[in-house]
This record gives structure tokens, C-alpha cells and sequence, in this order.
């Protein structure tokens, strides 16, 4: 096992290496026992090769479609805030202008969008985000209730064991240190007002 | 001597056990998510907003651009030794910095960049110095027509420079100029897009909106891939370069500092850009470019100077127009607000302990970078053994409980989760988040302005063109808005002449 095989996350605040070989001469795929010696093009390459599939023209057209719903929205909604004049605007003209280039943006991005690749596809490891938005809803359902340690708790063994692939023991014993260091914190220390059934 | 004053006074204000000590914290903080891949500056700041609730303004911006500029060393150190960039503007140290890894010259790779990177931040301080002022002085006769045409110019540039789709980046600035507008009217008094809901009538907080989209959505985005712990490295010895090396890389570490200090001012620049942008002009210039790729000294210290630089430099922007050049100043830009301070020309003049103090601080916060990235670079690395399994619900509930504090409810943690399922969606369907984080942190600025210059024309549009500035700008920015049409037609013809192709042509992240 290479470092490399990790190194599938470059994205350190959005993906970079989007097109590194502009040029068109992407080298082919590189054997695994050369790994070590990449030059920086065959390295970005790889990189590209890594990053998860890219989506087709479906995702274009549903993302699309969704900017261009929610643009008819604001403009309809805009339009009976009262436009006015541009001397005398009424609340919704600046809206209306607004939405009105997103319905543009909606459209070309609809028709000249659809053989763009910078789209991912969901896979099998897009469960493990769904997963974690659940348990993240499910915690601020329950948090004005019982508080956060419990579901604090829950959340931290959830996403460690199951997303995260930990033994059950680290898992155990990191969850509870993790809950407690933020009871010292949030409660003890900072007396912040963080439901807490304890 | 009078303009030297205040910026004696910020170094009172800098020192300042406080202030020294978030300094610390800042700088600590950012060079550890610089170590760790995964979280980037922009997230981390975001999360860490609540932090600031509590804190005196500039102590806040002291500890948040620590976080900024700690991040530029400390995704250097995993560039080198394990060829997994930490940072966005590090990736492109790895085709160098690696090698000369395996060639057993990492300290000297680590030690250059981090001299680098010193003399490259050092130098963006001076500038920024002596530039920050004079610009400020030229914005104060800016009106309301400039602002407008300023802050289009902005979001344009952050949008069309910014990576993936440009169009796409476009449509993020849209849908943030839109949420901007949610809330009471300030002219008109009349709610709009509130749907009746009290919790919206005041608009939406800026600090849910940057904790979901930046924080929470990529730590969602972050769960798709696994971070397996990495290896950790071998024995990292001899972090002093060598009087040849750093001869051989002086060239570098010059033209990188100026280089990333004027790509660190430009809207939409930033610190990716600047280290793409050094790491292809040294290659270019050197006397035998194939020696790049093979471990050569110059292609270190080039671009981890520039990323540095440009960290610096796209402070002035901020400082002295309000108007922040990329994703993290708008970060700092809502961070500002919350504390009641409007960045813009006004601050040198009305806040000269507060801008000069951020500035110095910067000083000291590079030598505390300096010192932890040469003796205690060992330290870091050993971070790398914290797995990303056990990480992601840590900065998780920070991000829920954080979101709490701000003002005791959960309708702001419900926010934050909300964002942050857009900016995971987002984020899979190619849109950025960074330009809608911007577009909607100067939304309220360009409509208001952008009114209010209309009533002075009299409703005339036209009349942004008989003032000179806001005339220069708009043309401007028709210019940005037209150029992407006519580019691919312009490059089609170039390499059809020359055949070249240029493999460090890697776009900005915000």
C-alpha cells in the first residue's frame, strides 16, 4: 500500500486538480510498482483518475431544473412584492432582477451544461453522507428534549463505527471521552445554555 | 513620522497578552487543519465563528487569520513527506517537495518552504504596510455608485476565477444575492421571502450560512471518501537548508513573494493561484526545467513563498474596499460584522487599533510558525495518526453545539443543517459554495447601494458611466463577463500555433 492510494482527497477547501493536463496529452495509466517514480503530470493524472465518477447529463439537467424552480419562484413572488420603478423601487424589483438572471443562468446551464463532467455520480459511498445527515436531524430532533449527551453519544458511535470503520473498543472508549470533554467544555467551563440532561 | 504612529501603536495592541495568545491559537489551530487533509481554512474558520462571539473584535481577526496563514505552513508538511497535499495551494509543492523527500533531503524541502514562506508572508506584511493606507485614502470619495460597481466586480471575478463550471459559480452568487434579500426591507420596511415565519424576519445569520455550507456540507462531502490514517513518515532530520540550497532557491523565494502578493490582491486570487501560478514561472524560467518533477529546490520554495504571500495580500482588498477578494475574506467579512465593525476605507481612519493591530500580528504569528514548522515539525506529523474516522463527528458536534451558542437556539442549528445538505449537494452537483457564501455577505451592501445610486440618477442607469471609477469598473466587469465567451476561441487558435500545453493550469479553490 502506497501513500498514494490515501491520497484521494486532495480537497482541501473544494476539489483542485480539475484539469491539470490541459493539453490533451494525459498520459496513460501508470503501472502500480512505478508509483514511486510519477512525474508531476502522471501524479495529476492519477489524482484525476481517483476522484469519484463524474455524473452525466441527468444530474446537469436536475440540478438545472431546480436553480430554474427556484428562480420562477422568487420571480413570481418578487412580482407581487411590487416592482416599482428603478427611481422608486418597491421591495421586490431588486429580487426580480436578481431572479430573473438566475432563470437565464437556470437555462443555459440547461442546454449548454449537458455534457459537462463536473458533476459526481452518487455511488455506494454516498450512504455514509445520508447516513450522517440523519443522525445530525435526528440529534437536533431530540437535542431540546434530552439534551446532547445522549444523542452526542450516539451520533459519535455511529459515525465511528459504521462510517468509520473502528473496532468497537476505540469506538467505545473515544465516544464517551469525546462526550465528556465537551460536558467539561460546553457546561462546565463556558456555562453555555446547550441543553443537557446531566 | 505621523503614518508610522499607528503602526507602532498596533504592535501595543499585538501584544497584548490576549491578543498574543489567540494569536498562538490561531496559528496552532491552522497549521494542524494544514496537516490534516480534509478540512481547509475556509471550513475550519467557519466552524470556529462562535468562537468570536465573545471576543474583542480584533482579538477575533488576529486568531481567525492565524487560522488562515497557519494553514499555508502546515499543508506543506504532509506535501512533502506523504505526497497528500494538506491544502489546496500546496498541491503543487508535492511534485518537488516529494521527491526531494525520497532523495532523504525532506528537512531541506521543509526548511525551504518554511523560510519561504516566512520571507514570502513577511514581505506581503510590508507591502500591505505601505499599500493598504494609500488605497484606503483613494476609497474614501468611493459613493454608492462605486460600491456597486465594486462589489458586481467582486462577485463576477470570485465567480469566473473560482473552480468547475463558471456558470455554475454564477448561479451560487445568484442564489446568495437571493437569500441576502430575505428579511425586513430596509428601505421599504417590508418583509420579503419570509413566508410568515418570525425567525426569518430579521433575514438570515450570516454564521449559520457559513457554518452549513463550508463546515458542516464538507464534512458530509468528506464521509464519501475515506481517509484511511496515514503512514506515518520516517524521521524528518536536518530541517536547516544548506547555504547552497538556499542560495539555489533565492531567486524563487524573491520572485514567489511579489508574484503572491499581486495575485494575493486581485478578487478571485488567492493563495492556490499564486502557488500554480510561481510553481509554472520557475519552471519556465529555469536554465534546465526538466530537473522540475525531480526534486528540485526551486519548485518548493517558489510556490510555498507565493501561497504565503498571497495569504497576506488578500487582506488588503478587505481591509481597505470591503470588499473580500475570495471565500475565506468573506469569512472574515461576516466575522467583522458580527462585532460591529463594516470593513472598508473608513477602518484605518475610525479603527487604526484594529487594522494595524491584525497587521502586526501577522508578524508574530509567522515567526510562531517559523519555529513550529522547523524544530517542532516532528510534533505535527504525528497528528497525521489521528484517524479522519474519529475527527469527523468531533468537528461535527463542535459545529451543532457551536451553532447553539450563538444565540442560544435551535433554530440556528437547524440552519446549519439545512446549509449544510445544500453545500453537500452542492458540492457533488459541481457548484462551489464559495461564491454564494460572498455573493450573499455583499448582498445587502449592492442593494442598498446599488438604490441608492439610482435615486441620486434619478433612475437613470446610464448614470453609472458618468462617474469615472464606477464607469471603469462596469466596463470592467463586461469585460470579465465577455472574456469567457472569446477565451476558448483565442486558445483554440494559440495552440493550434505552438502546440504547447501548460500542465500547471490548476484553477482556484474559494
Amino acid at each position: 500500500m502506497t501513500p498514494l492510494k490515501e491520497s484521494n482527497s486532495v480537497t482541501a477547501g473544494g476539489d483542485t486538480l480539475s484539469d491539470v493536463t490541459s493539453g490533451g496529452n494525459a498520459p496513460g495509466p501508470v503501472p502500480d510498482d512505478s508509483l514511486e517514480d510519477l512525474t508531476a503530470e502522471q501524479l495529476a493524472a492519477q489524482w484525476e483518475d481517483e476522484k469519484p465518477p463524474a455524473a452525466g447529463a441527468l444530474a446537469n439537467a436536475a440540478s438545472s431544473l431546480v436553480v430554474l424552480g427556484v428562480g420562477v419562484g422568487a420571480v413570481v413572488l418578487s412580482l407581487a412584492m411590487g416592482l416599482g420603478t428603478p427611481a422608486a423601487p418597491e421591495p421586490g424589483l431588486w429580487p426580480f432582477i436578481i431572479s430573473c438572471v438566475m432563470v437565464l443562468l437556470g437555462l443555459f446551464q440547461l442546454v449548454m451544461g449537458r455534457h459537462n463532467r463536473d458533476a459526481e455520480k452518487f455511488t455506494r459511498m454516498s450512504a455514509a453522507p445520508v447516513t450522517g445527515l440523519v443522525t445530525l436531524a435526528a440529534m437536533v430532533a431530540v437535542m431540546p428534549l434530552i439534551g446532547f449527551e445522549l444523542p452526542s453519544l450516539v451520533l459519535c458511535i455511529i459515525w465511528m463505527k459504521f462510517l468509520g470503520g473502528e473496532t468497537w473498543r476505540s469506538t467505545l472508549l473515544i465516544s464517551a471521552i469525546v462526550v465528556a470533554a465537551f460536558y467539561g467544555i460546553f457546561v462546565a467551563a463556558l456555562g453555555t445554555s446547550i441543553p443537557h440532561l446531566f | 513620522m505621523d503614518f508610522l504612529n499607528p503602526v507602532l501603536n498596533g504592535f501595543v495592541v499585538v501584544l497584548e497578552p490576549t491578543n498574543l495568545l489567540y494569536c498562538l491559537i490561531g496559528v496552532v489551530i491552522g497549521m494542524l487543519i494544514g496537516v490534516l487533509p480534509g478540512l481547509g481554512p475556509a471550513a475550519t474558520i467557519a466552524i470556529l465563528l462562535p468562537l468570536t462571539y465573545n471576543v474583542e473584535p480584533v482579538t477575533a481577526i488576529i486568531m481567525l487569520a492565524g487560522i488562515f496563514y497557519g494553514a499555508q505552513y502546515g499543508g506543506t508538511i504532509t506535501s512533502v513527506l506523504l505526497r497528500l497535499p494538506g491544502e489546496a495551494s500546496s498541491v503543487v509543492t508535492v511534485f518537488d517537495g516529494y521527491q526531494m523527500a525520497k532523495q532523504g533531503k525532506a528537512g531541506t524541502a521543509l526548511g525551504l518552504a518554511a523560510i519561504g514562506s516566512f520571507i514570502g508572508g513577511t514581505a506581503s506584511i510590508i507591502g500591505l504596510t505601505f499599500l493598504a493606507p494609500v488605497v484606503a485614502s483613494f476609497a474614501l470619495d468611493f459613493g454608492p455608485a462605486e460600491y456597486s460597481a465594486l462589489a458586481l466586480l467582486g462577485i463576477l471575478l470570485v465567480a469566473t476565477i473560482s473552480n468547475g463550471a463558471k456558470t455554475k459559480a454564477l448561479i451560487a452568487a445568484a442564489v446568495g444575492l437571493l437569500l441576502a434579500t430575505v428579511g425586513r426591507d430596509v428601505f421599504t420596511g417590508e418583509s420579503r421571502f419570509t413566508f410568515g415565519s418570525l425567525n426569518l424576519a430579521d433575514g438570515i445569520d450570516f454564521v449559520p450560512i457559513a457554518m452549513g455550507l463550508f463546515g458542516l456540507g464538507e464534512i458530509l462531502y468528506n464521509l464519501e471518501e475515506r481517509h484511511r490514517a496515514a503512514k506515518a513518515p520516517s524521521k524528518v532530520t536536518n530541517v536547516w537548508p544548506s547555504k547552497a540550497d538556499l542560495k539555489q532557491a533565492s531567486g524563487a523565494i524573491t520572485r514567489g513573494s511579489v508574484l503572491g502578493f499581486l495575485l494575493g490582491i486581485l478578487p478571485g486570487g488567492g493563495a492556490t493561484i499564486a502557488s500554480m501560478a510561481s510553481y509554472a514561472m520557475e519552471k519556465k524560467r529555469a536554465k534546465q526545467p526538466e530537473r522540475f518533477g525531480k526534486g528540485a529546490p526551486e519548485g518548493v520554495a517558489g510556490p510555498e513563498t507565493a501561497n504565503n504571500a498571497a495569504a497576506t495580500s488578500s487582506f488588503i482588498p478587505l481591509l481597505t474596499l470591503g470588499i473580500p477578494a475570495n471565500a475565506t475574506m468573506a469569512l472574515m467579512f461576516g466575522a467583522l460584522l458580527i462585532q460591529g465593525v463594516t470593513p472598508g476605507p473608513q477602518l484605518v481612519e475610525q479603527h487604526p487599533d484594529l487594522f494595524w493591530g491584525v497587521v502586526n500580528s501577522m508578524y508574530i504569528g509567522n515567526i510562531l510558525l517559523l519555529i513550529m514548522s522547523l524544530p517542532l515539525v516532528g510534533l505535527f506529523v504525528k497528528i497525521l495518526r489521528v484517524r479522519a474516522a474519529i475527527l469527523a463527528p468531533v468537528t461535527a458536534l463542535i459545529t451543532l453545539l457551536g451553532a447553539y451558542t450563538i444565540n442560544n437556539s435551535m433554530f440556528d442549528v437547524t440552519l446549519v443543517v439545512v446549509f449544510g445538505i445544500v453545500g453537500y449537494l452542492m458540492k457533488k452537483f459541481g457548484f462551489e459554495p464559495g461564491p454564494l457564501v460572498l455573493a450573499f455577505v455583499l448582498g445587502s451592501l449592492l442593494e442598498s447601494s446599488l438604490r441608492r445610486s439610482l435615486l441620486v440618477f434619478g433612475g437613470d442607469p446610464l448614470g453609472f458611466f458618468s462617474r469615472p471609477i464606477s464607469a471603469a469598473l462596469l466596463i470592467a466587469f463586461v469585460l470579465v463577463a465577455v472574456l469567457p465567451g472569446i477565451r476558448p476561441l483565442l486558445a483554440k487558435r494559440k495552440t493550434a500555433a505552438t502546440g504547447v500545453d501548460d500542465t500547471t493550469k490548476i484553477k482556484e479553490t474559494v
